[in-house]
């Protein structure tokens, strides 16, 4: 009898916590379903490669936003690649003091940076110095919450290779910093892409960090110190609005935002599995 | 060349230098990590000293927020911000306890990698189109499904008291949960996944259920860093911005009721930056944001010391 009472409870745990998994799955599935659905009807060439059109006009497209979103997100990377990629060569390699364990605290502390917070610096540190909202603004936004990210995930994938294979190296006479470049980086090379790939995926989607750095802009972008249109931007000010046709434009502008980045992360999966598996 | 035992002391110069020199470039990248988490306090600091100068600690308190007149508290955001987070908490912390223990114990083994990535993809989800999804459909269903049997039967609360028009603190709280769950979920996956297996197998050796090996060995075990998980949790909640700032209702007042509109520290900025033009204005805004900054490093350390912990525990245990 007693037996049967904790077999049961047991039983009733673990269905309990099947269905915490099943409900948080809930609204994931809702949002992609009501994405799609939506923004299907909404999409077509012209949402892709037309200028917005003003309320009240039919017809008009995003495609000012999706060319800026890859804009922002290319200075974002030019930026936030090189100093997270190297700064984790420096943690992995040569990090073991007390700078390096601080360089380590410091962009671990940094991920937690809201990202409202990270749009403000942009505007304070280069929207005022510069005196105009500019694709560099968001740019320099993004990457501060790229670099730390990129730093951690480059650390970790280095610190993965093998101590016999840098040894191997070290022992045939090449200098320390040609083995770090030639056999380190070549060995962990899909661990690092893989976090970039994640942190760009992550930036790509960010709205509160462009808001006041990128701006918005309702023509084709016409240089990197002017304000510039993006994609996440642009579905925030359709979805605020009251009309149902600048919502439909939000729906659409959403379906192409998801998809890119579900394509970034889904191939990241992937590509690592087979590595691993 | 001639000397290879100690051929370490003959290298080349040029050898020499090339270490010297590739070690100082990645160090000086480092160097800017560690030059940007200054750079970025340093500003807000500065930008913000109008507003502390005028306010000081009044504005922590100050529950007035009019720009015609130049009156700024933070009071009634900081509310909102706590309010909503500790919402979210309220509801997320069960599901991602849940979510953990079933996937790192309970479930079949071949099911536990796709549904963790399916949990941790909704994470991967930008957070305006999460506040898109809310603005249309969770808002809508939390009006008209969750709101009134709530009234109903909790009605004499004053937490479910009052109209519901959708937008509320209630549906921030539950697009927050919506939000945090993935993370507090895998984090304190890991962190029970890093409980050493002779606690599982000595209780299993004894006779307990799967569960109550759950319970008894391994959860006490890995208490610190569920908590660490939490927190860490929270932080993302009260950095939030875009999903809250949609579905939250925007109002700067102070009310019990969870069905009546309030307004986020991160919203606020959100809002307001762009139309805000005296210079008071946008320094009060900038010290709302340098506390944001504020709050999250202080949790997110917490957070990271608490995780840590278990992490060093295991390695400890293992050697």
């Amino acid at each position: 009898m007693k037996w049967n009472k904790r077999r049961l409870i047991d039983r009733i745990m673990s269905i309990l916590t099947a269905a915490c998994v099943v409900i948080a799955i809930i609204p994931l599935l809702s949002i992609l379903y009501t994405v799609i659905i939506n923004g299907i009807s909404a999409i077509d060439l012209d949402f892709l490669t037309q200028l917005p059109k003003p309320v009240g006009e039919a017809g008009g497209g995003l495609g000012n936003a999706i060319q800026g979103t890859f804009i922002v997100v290319g200075i974002a990377c030019l930026i936030g690649l090189p100093v997270g990629i190297l700064s984790g060569i420096y943690l992995s390699e040569y990090g073991e003091n007390r700078f390096g364990r601080m360089v380590s605290f410091v962009a671990d502390v940094l991920t937690g940076t809201p990202s409202i917070v990270a749009g403000m610096f942009g505007y304070t540190f280069i929207v005022l110095y510069f005196g105009s909202f500019s694709a560099i603004a968001g740019g320099v936004a993004l990457s501060v919450l790229m670099i730390p990210v990129v730093t951690r995930t480059t650390e970790e994938s280095l610190k993965l290779v093998p101590a016999s294979i840098k040894e191997a190296s070290l022992a045939l006479g090449i200098p320390r910093w040609k083995t770090t470049l030639h056999i380190v980086l070549s060995t962990a090379r899909s661990g690092i892409i893989t976090g970039a790939l994640l942190a760009i995926a992550r930036i790509s989607g960010e709205t509160a960090p462009l808001l006041f750095t990128s701006f918005g802009n309702m023509f084709w972008a016409n240089g990197v110190d002017k304000p510039i249109s993006t994609l996440p931007v642009q579905i925030y000010t359709y979805a605020v609005t009251p009309f149902p046709d600048w919502h439909a434009k939000a729906w659409a502008g959403a379906l192409v935002l998801i998809i890119l980045i579900l394509i970034l992360n889904i191939s990241v999966r992937f590509a690592t599995r087979r590595k691993y598996g | 060349m001639d000397r290879p035992k100690l051929s370490f002391f003959s290298i080349r110069r040029s050898k020499l230098s090339g270490d010297f020199i590739f070690e100082a470039v990645v160090g000086l990248f480092a160097l800017g990590v560690i030059v940007l988490a200054f750079l970025l306090f340093r500003e807000l600091l500065i930008e913000s000293q109008l507003s502390w100068n005028t306010f000081g600690m009044g504005f922590l308190t100050g529950s007035t927020w009019d720009p015609v007149s130049e009156i700024f508290g933070a009071l009634p955001f900081i509310f909102g911000t706590l309010v909503s987070s500790f919402l979210a908490l309220l509801i997320a912390v069960p599901f991602s306890i849940g979510i953990a223990i079933y996937l790192s114990e309970l479930a079949p083994e071949k099911l536990r990698t796709p549904l963790s990535f399916i949990i941790e993809l909704l994470a991967a989800v930008p957070s305006v189109i999460i506040g898109l999804w809310g603005i249309f459909i969770l808002a809508p269903f939390i009006r008209d499904y969750l709101a009134p049997p709530l009234s109903t039967y909790l009605g004499f609360l004053p937490l479910f008291q009052g109209p519901m028009y959708g937008l509320s603190m209630l549906t921030g709280g539950v697009i927050l949960a919506i939000m945090i769950i993935p993370i507090t979920s895998s984090v304190s996956r890991e962190v029970i996944m890093t409980v050493p297996l002779q606690q599982r197998e000595a209780a299993l050796a004894l006779g307990a259920t799967g569960w109550e090996t759950t319970r008894i060995a391994v959860l006490p075990y890995a208490r610190s860093g569920i908590f660490g998980a939490v927190i860490l949790g929270f932080g993302r909640a009260i950095g939030e911005t875009m999903a809250v700032t949609m579905v939250i209702g925007n109002s700067p007042r102070i009310s019990e009721s969870l069905f009546s509109p309030s307004y986020t520290m991160a919203s606020v900025i959100a809002n307001e930056f762009v139309e805000a033009t005296s210079k008071l204005y946008i320094s009060s805004l900038i010290e709302i944001g340098f506390l944001l900054l504020l709050i999250s490093v202080i949790i997110n350390i917490a957070a990271r010391i608490l995780v840590w912990k278990m992490f060093k525990v295991e390695g400890g245990g293992r050697a």
